[in-house]
C-alpha cells in the first residue's frame, strides 16, 4: 500500500495554541482536520509537511451558533453538518452541497473548513508520485509546465469544493485567526483564479467559522454534475439563491459555478437578469445563457470539456427551476441518484 | 435432494461477514521483510544502465533484484512465454517492473526505490492499433506473427461468400469496445517462505495457483514438488489474478536468496498495471439473412489492442470469434481475428474473456435486422435460437439450451409487449442474449489428466474433509464443493471441511477461470462423494441386513428406504466402513469430454456444456442532455441446475453491476503528451477515484429469473453462472438506447457525450449514430478452410498442409515444442 511519509503530529486543543503551533513552526507546517484530501495527498507525495497540526480535539471548532443568521465552526464534519435541522431547513443550497460530498465514509471525518480549503484537483496533479515522474511532473508540483495547457503560464487545477459555491450563492462570510488576531472576510475573498495559489489564506491562518446571514424569504439549491451518485468531486456544479417576494417576484439572487475554474466564479451579470421578475422558464433561460458564459472547464477532469460546458446553461437551469418550487424529484432522482429533499 | 437448489449460508460466510478470513495480505510471519517494485517511467525503451549500489547500501534494505537475476521468461501460455519477473534489456510499458527492493518495512524498501538509477534509451511508442499496424519496427516483442502484429487468425466453416449472395438481406456494421479492467477489492498480495526443510512457500491471491506453481518451477529453476503454492481466498479476481506475475517471482526468488519470509502487497496503481482486463476490440460484423430473420451465413473481423505482453491474448483472440455459433443457428461462419502489441499494461481475461466485445456487436446487430425487417427483436432472435445438442458450424457441441425459456421470461416480465417501441420518447427498452462456456475443453498446456480433482478424507468421527486444487475468489467454489459432497454422503454441508487452492494438500484444479469450478469440480466431488458412499453401504449393508441398493443417505444417516427405522448415524456408517475397509480415503476426478474440432485453432471454444442468458434493460434518456439512467433490469439465466441460489443470484446480480460499469462508465484508457514535449504515454487514471465504476447509489433494480433444466453433463445438473449473465447487459443498453431516442450507439462506454453527439447528427440529418467509421486494412492470412457438420465435415480442416504447420493453442499439438522464446 502506499505509505504516509514522516511527520510530527502536534493536537492542540484550542484555537489560540493551534495558531502559535502554526506560527511557531517556521513555515513546513499544516492544519488536519478530518484528513479526507489532506493525508492521501501526503500519500502521493503532493504535500509533505513536517508537522501536522490536527484540529479535531478543539472542541470551539465544531460549535454552532444562531443570532444574525448562523454561524459554523470549521471543524464541524460534514455528516454533523447534514444532521444540523437549521441547515437543511434555511440553507438548502448547503446542505445539498454537503450531503454529495464525497460518501457517508469520508464526510464522517471530512470538516467543513477542510472542503472549503480544499486542495484545486486535476488528472494530472491527483497520481502518485511514480505516475507524475512519468509525465516529469507539472506546474503545481516538481514540474514546470501546466500539460492541461502547455502555453499556459497558470496552473489550472479546477476548485472542487462542493460547500464553497452553495455558500457563495448564500452570502457567507469566514473568520480566519491567527497568532496576531482575527480577522473576518467575504467567502469569495477567500479565493483566488490560480490552480497553485488558490486561498488568500495566509500559511499561519486559520479558517475557524462561517458565517451565514438571516435567510428570511431565501430559497437556495445546489446541483452537481458527477458520473456517480456518490464518491466522485463535482466537475461542474450550479449553486443559485434568490429572495422572493410573495408574488414571486426574485428581489435578490446569486448564481454561482463551481468545478470550472481554479475558483468557484459568482455570474453576478446572470443572477441580475432575475432581479425584477418571476421566475418564468424565458427568465431562467436568459439568466441560465449568461451563468454559462464564464464556463471554462479544461480537459483535466472526468467528462470532456465540451459537453460540461454545454452543461453549465443546463444544470442552472435545474437549480432555478428548483428555486421556483418545481418538483424536482425525479430528475434528482436520475441526475443525482438521490432525491435531496 | 436436500441440499442442492435449496438456499443456504455459504460455507466461508461466518468467517467473512466476521472479518476473520485471511487474505493474501493477512499473512504475518517472524523475521518478515517488504518488497517493493520499481515500475518503468518510460513507456518503451531499451535499458542501458541500472545502477542499484545506492539502493543496496540504503539502511534497512536486504536485497535488489533486477532483471539479471530471473534470466528465464514465463507467461501463461506456452505459446506466449514473453514475461521476465524483471525487465531485463527493454521497458515496454509504463509501469513494467524493472527492479525489486526488500526492505524491513514497506516504507524503506519505497524510499530506496528512489535510490535506483535506470538509464533509458527511449524507443518509439504504440498507443494503440493504428500505430501498432502502421509501423512494424522497432518491434515490441521478437516472437509474433509479423512486425507488432502478435497474432493473425483466419478461420472459414462453410462457403460465406456464397452464403451472403444468397441472403435477402446483408448487413454490415463496425463496433468498438473500450477496455477495461477488473477492479477487485483486494489488490494483489504474495508472501513466499522457505520452509524449514528449506523448500519454497508461496502464499499467494491468485486465481490459478497451479499455473502460478508451474511458472515458479520454470523460473525458479526448481523441482516443482519442492514448491508449495497456497491461493488465500481473493477479495474477487474477475481473471485479473489469472496470470503468473511478476510480483510472485519476485518475492519467491527474494525469500529463497535470504531465506526470510519477503512479503508484497500492491497498491491500486500497480493493480492497474497489472491489469489483465479486457481488450479493447474493433469488429465489423457482416450478416447475410432472410426476410424472416434467418441468418445465411456471418463473417467476423476483429482487431485487439493486446497491451505490451501476451497475457492469454492468443485465446482471447480466438474468443471474440468462438461464440457466435452457439446463440443462434449460423450455416456458414468466417472469423478474423487480429492482435498487435502496444505500450501498455498487457491485456487478458475479464469476466466473459474475449466474448463480451464481439457479443456485444453480435447482439446490436441483430436488433438493427429486426427494426430493418420491421420484426420484433424477442421474436426473430426465439425464431433462430440454435437447436440443443448440436454441433455448430465450428463444430462446438451444445448441450442444453435453455435461451428462449429465458427470452419468454424476461419479456414477460417486463411487459415486453407493452413496451418495447411504445414508451414516451426518452424512456426505451432493449433486449440482448448471450452464452458462455461451462469450463474451457483444453487445458492452456496440452495434458491427458483430469481437469479437476477431489479426494476425500473421511473421519469416524463423522467428519468429511474434501480436498481441491480449485480456488474460492468469492464466487463460492467453497460451498459448491461441499454441497456436492454433502448431497451425496447425506449429511451438513457445515459438517465438511473444505481444503483447496493448495498444492502442496489438494489434487490438482486448473483454477478459477473460464467458468469452470462448478462444472469441473463438481463431477470430480460427486465421484469422490460416491465411491465413499459405496464403501459406507456396503459395510452398512452386512451389518444391518439391508441390501445395498435399499440405502439411503440423509439426515446424517443411512438408512433402509423401506424401513426408516432400520440404519445408522453417518459416523456409525464410517466406523463400520473403517473397520471393514481400514481408513476411508476417495477420489474423483474430471476430465471434459473430447471437442469435435479437430483443426487448428480448435482449442479455444469447446466446452462441456453451455450457459444461456436473456436481459431487457429498461433506460431513462435525456435527450437534452444525453444523461442516461437505468432504473430496472431483467436478467433471465439458464443454470442447468442451482447447487446454492443464493450464490447463482449473487453471481448474476454481481454481473449485471460489472456490466453496467462497462456499458455506461469504465475505461482503461491512456493518455500521450504532446509528442513535441515529450514521450509519455501513461494510463489516464490508475486510481479507484477517477476510473469509474458504478456505486451502490448508480445500481438499479435488478429481476433475476433462474432457468432450472439440468444439464446431464453437470453436476446434479448445473451449468455455469459466474461470467454469462454479464454479456447480454452491454448490448441490451445500447438496443435500449436506440429504443429511447432512436440513436445507435456502436461503442461502450455509452456515455451522454456520446449519445448527445449522435442527437446532434440526427438533427443535422446525418447518421443517427456514434461509433467506429469502418474497419482497417489486415494483412489476413489465407483461412483454414473446415466444412461445417452439415456439409459433410469432419472438424478437420480442409486443407491438410496448413493444419499440419500448426501451432500454438491448437486442439491436436500434441508435440512438445520449445516455449521459451528471444526476448
Amino acid at each position: 500500500m502506499m505509505r504516509l511519509p514522516n511527520f510530527r503530529f502536534v493536537a492542540p486543543t484550542s484555537v489560540h495554541e493551534a495558531a502559535e503551533l502554526l506560527t511557531s513552526s517556521s513555515g513546513d507546517a499544516m492544519l488536519v482536520a478530518g484528513g479526507t484530501d489532506l493525508l492521501p495527498n501526503m500519500k502521493r507525495r503532493q504535500q509533505t509537511p513536517g508537522t501536522l497540526v490536527g484540529l479535531r480535539h478543539i472542541a470551539e471548532l465544531r460549535a454552532i451558533s444562531n443570532g444574525d443568521g448562523l454561524t459554523i465552526g470549521a471543524g464541524l464534519t460534514l455528516a454533523d453538518l447534514v444532521r444540523t435541522q437549521k441547515v437543511r431547513e434555511s440553507y438548502g443550497a448547503l446542505w445539498q452541497a454537503a450531503a454529495q460530498v464525497a460518501t457517508p465514509q469520508l464526510r464522517n471525518m471530512g470538516t467543513l473548513g477542510g472542503n472549503l480549503c480544499l486542495d484545486t484537483r486535476c488528472n494530472y496533479y491527483d497520481q502518485n508520485y511514480e505516475w507524475r515522474k512519468a509525465i516529469d511532473f507539472c506546474m503545481k508540483k516538481d514540474g514546470g509546465t501546466c500539460w492541461v495547457a502547455p502555453s499556459s503560464t497558470k496552473c489550472l487545477a479546477v476548485s472542487s469544493t462542493d460547500t464553497a459555491p452553495a455558500l457563495l450563492a448564500l452570502g457567507a462570510s469566514i473568520t480566519l485567526v491567527s497568532a496576531n488576531g482575527s480577522r473576518r472576510i467575504a467567502l469569495s475573498d477567500l479565493y483566488r483564479n490560480d490552480g497553485i495559489h488558490y486561498l488568500t489564506r495566509q500559511p499561519n491562518e486559520i479558517l475557524t467559522a462561517v458565517h451565514l446571514p438571516e435567510s428570511t424569504g431565501w430559497r437556495s439549491a445546489y446541483w452537481k454534475l458527477r458520473r456517480r451518485g456518490a464518491f466522485d468531486f463535482p466537475v461542474l456544479s450550479a449553486a443559485a439563491a434568490a429572495k422572493i417576494a410573495g408574488d414571486g417576484t426574485v428581489e435578490s439572487a446569486r448564481i454561482v459555478l463551481g468545478a470550472v475554474s481554479s475558483r468557484p466564479i459568482e455570474v453576478a451579470p446572470a443572477a441580475s437578469l432575475l432581479v425584477g421578475h418571476a421566475l418564468t422558464d424565458e427568465a431562467i433561460a436568459r439568466a441560465a445563457d449568461a451563468a454559462a458564459q464564464p464556463s471554462r472547464p479544461m480537459d483535466n477532469t472526468d467528462f470532456t470539456l465540451v459537453w460540461r460546458k454545454r452543461m453549465t446553461r443546463v444544470f442552472v437551469t435545474y437549480a432555478l427551476r428548483e428555486l421556483r418550487g418545481d418538483d424536482v424529484r425525479d430528475l434528482r432522482r436520475r441526475v443525482s441518484r438521490q432525491e435531496l429533499l | 435432494m436436500n441440499i442442492i437448489g435449496t438456499p443456504r449460508r455459504r460455507v466461508d460466510g461466518r468467517a467473512k461477514v466476521t472479518g476473520q478470513t485471511k487474505f493474501a495480505d493477512d499473512v504475518m510471519l517472524p523475521r518478515m521483510v517488504h518488497c517493493k517494485l520499481l515500475r518503468a517511467s518510460v513507456p518503451h525503451a531499451r535499458i542501458v544502465r541500472i545502477d542499484a549500489s545506492r539502493a543496496a547500501a540504503h539502511p534497512g534494505v536486504h536485497l535488489v533484484l533486477t532483471g539479471e537475476d530471473f534470466p528465464i521468461p514465463y507467461g501463461i501460455l506456452p505459446v506466449s512465454q514473453d514475461e521476465h519477473a524483471l525487465a531485463r534489456g527493454i521497458v515496454r510499458f509504463v509501469g513494467d517492473p524493472v527492479a525489486a527492493v526488500i526492505a524491513r518495512d514497506e516504507q524503506t524498501a519505497a524510499d530506496a526505490l528512489d535510490l535506483v538509477v535506470v538509464e533509458y534509451e527511449a524507443l518509439r511508442t504504440f498507443a494503440g492499433p493504428a500505430d501498432s499496424l502502421a509501423h512494424p519496427t522497432p518491434r515490441i516483442h521478437e516472437y509474433g506473427d509479423t512486425g507488432n502484429i502478435h497474432k493473425l487468425v483466419s478461420l472459414q466453416f462453410g462457403d460465406v461468400e456464397q452464403a451472403l449472395a444468397g441472403a435477402d438481406r446483408v448487413f454490415e456494421d463496425a463496433f468498438f469496445y473500450q477496455g477495461n479492467t477488473h477492479l477487485p477489492i483486494e489488490q494483489h498480495a504474495a508472501v513466499a517462505a522457505r520452509d524449514p526443510d528449506g523448500k519454497l512457500v508461496l502464499w499467494s491471491s491468485t486465481q490459478t495457483p497451479h499455473y502460478v506453481h508451474r511458472a515458479l518451477a520454470k523460473t525458479l529453476a526448481m523441482p516443482a514438488a519442492h514448491i508449495r503454492v497456497i491461493a488465500t481466498p481473493n477479495g474477487g479476481g474477475f481473471g485479473g489474478k489469472s496470470d503468473p506475475f511478476n510480483h510472485e517471482m519476485v518475492v519467491a526468488k527474494a525469500a529463497l536468496v535470504l531465506d526470510r519470509p519477503v512479503k508484497i502487497c500492491l497498491t491500486r496503481e500497480e493493480v492497474f498495471y497489472c491489469h489483465r482486463g479486457r481488450h479493447p476490440v474493433l469488429m465489423q460484423f457482416t450478416t447475410g439473412v432472410k426476410n424472416d430473420g434467418t441468418i445465411t451465413g456471418m463473417h467476423v473481423k476483429t482487431l485487439l489492442d493486446g497491451g505490451a505482453y501476451g497475457s492469454y491474448g492468443v485465446a482471447s483472440t480466438f474468443y471474440t470469434g468462438a461464440l457466435q455459433t452457439v446463440t443462434y443457428h449460423i450455416p456458414a461462419y468466417k472469423f478474423q481475428g487480429c492482435r498487435v502489441f502496444t505500450n501498455k499494461p498487457p491485456c487478458g481475461p475479464k469476466r466473459g474473456h474475449g466474448t463480451p466485445q464481439s457479443r456485444f456487436g453480435q447482439e446490436i446487430q441483430l436488433d438493427k435486422i429486426a427494426e430493418a425487417l420491421a420484426q420484433d427483436p424477442a421474436e426473430l432472435r426465439l425464431r433462430i435460437v440454435e437447436q440443443p445438442e448440436t454441433l455448430t458450424a465450428n463444430y462446438l457441441r451444445v448441450g442444453t439450451i435453455g435461451l428462449s425459456q429465458c427470452i419468454r421470461r424476461v419479456t414477460r416480465a417486463a411487459d415486453w409487449s407493452n413496451t418495447f417501441r411504445k414508451l414516451p420518447h426518452g424512456r426505451g427498452v432493449g433486449l440482448a442474449c448471450s452464452s458462455y462456456l461451462s469450463g474451457a475443453g483444453l487445458a492452456i498446456y496440452w495434458n491427458d489428466m483430469p481437469h479437476s480433482g477431489v479426494q476425500l478424507k473421511i473421519d469416524r468421527s463423522g467428519g468429511v474433509t474434501a480436498f481441491c486444487g480449485a480456488t474460492e475468489i468469492g464466487q463460492g467454489s467453497d460451498d459448491v464443493l461441499v454441497a456436492c459432497v454433502a448431497e451425496v454422503l447425506g449429511i451438513d454441508p457445515l459438517d465438511i471441511r473444505p481444503v483447496t487452492g493448495d498444492t502442496d494438500l489438494t489434487p490438482v484444479d486448473l483454477g478459477s477461470y473460464s467458468s469452470r469450478v462448478t462444472l469441473m469440480m463438481g463431477n470430480a466431488a460427486i465421484q469422490a462423494a460416491e465411491r465413499a458412499r459405496d464403501l459406507l453401504a456396503d459395510a452398512v449393508s452386512r451389518k444391518i441386513g439391508v441390501p445395498k441398493d435399499r440405502l439411503v443417505f440423509a439426515d446424517r444417516r443411512v438408512f433402509d428406504t423401506e424401513d426408516g427405522s432400520k440404519g445408522v448415524t453417518f459416523s456409525e456408517a464410517v466406523c463400520l466402513a473403517e473397520a471393514a475397509f481400514g481408513t476411508i480415503g476417495t477420489v474423483g476426478a474430471y476430465t471434459p469430454p473430447k471437442s469435435a474440432a479437430k483443426f487448428k485453432g480448435g482449442g479455444v471454444g469447446p466446452s462441456p456444456t453451455y450457459s444461456y442468458s436473456a436481459a431487457i434493460v429498461e433506460v431513462d434518456v435525456d435527450p437534452d442532455t444525453g444523461w442516461t439512467h437505468v432504473p430496472r433490469v431483467w436478467i433471465a439465466h439458464d443454470i442447468g441446475r442451482s447447487i446454492n441460489p443464493v450464490l447463482v443470484r449473487g453471481q448474476v446480480e454481481g454481473s449485471v453491476y460489472m456490466a453496467l460499469g462497462e456499458a455506461l462508465m469504465e475505461e482503461q484508457i491512456f493518455r500521450r503528451l504532446p509528442p513535441r514535449l515529450s514521450g509519455a504515454l501513461v494510463h489516464k487514471f490508475p486510481s479507484m477515484l477517477e476510473y469509474k465504476s458504478p456505486t451502490t447509489l448508480d445500481m438499479p433494480e435488478v429481476f433475476t429469473d433462474l432457468i432450472e433444466n439440468p444439464d446431464p453433463r453437470g453436476p446434479f445438473g448445473a451449468k455455469e453462472v459466474g461470467q454469462g449473465p454479464l454479456l447480454p447487459v452491454m448490448p441490451a443498453i445500447a438496443n435500449a438506447v436506440y429504443d429511447a431516442v432512436g440513436v445507435r450507439i456502436d461503442e461502450v462506454p455509452i456515455t451522454p457525450e456520446k449519445i448527445l453527439k449522435a442527437l446532434d447528427a440526427k438533427a443535422a440529418g446525418k447518421a443517427p449514430r456514434y461509433g467506429p467509421a469502418g474497419f482497417p486494412e489486415i494483412p489476413w492470412p489465407e483461412p483454414l478452410r473446415v466444412a461445417p457438420p452439415w456439409a459433410g465435415g469432419d472438424g478437420t480442416a480442409d486443407d491438410k498442409g496448413l493444419r499440419a504447420e500448426g501451432k500454438g493453442l491448437n486442439a491436436e499439438s500434441r508435440t512438445p515444442k520449445a516455449t521459451s522464446v528471444p526476448s
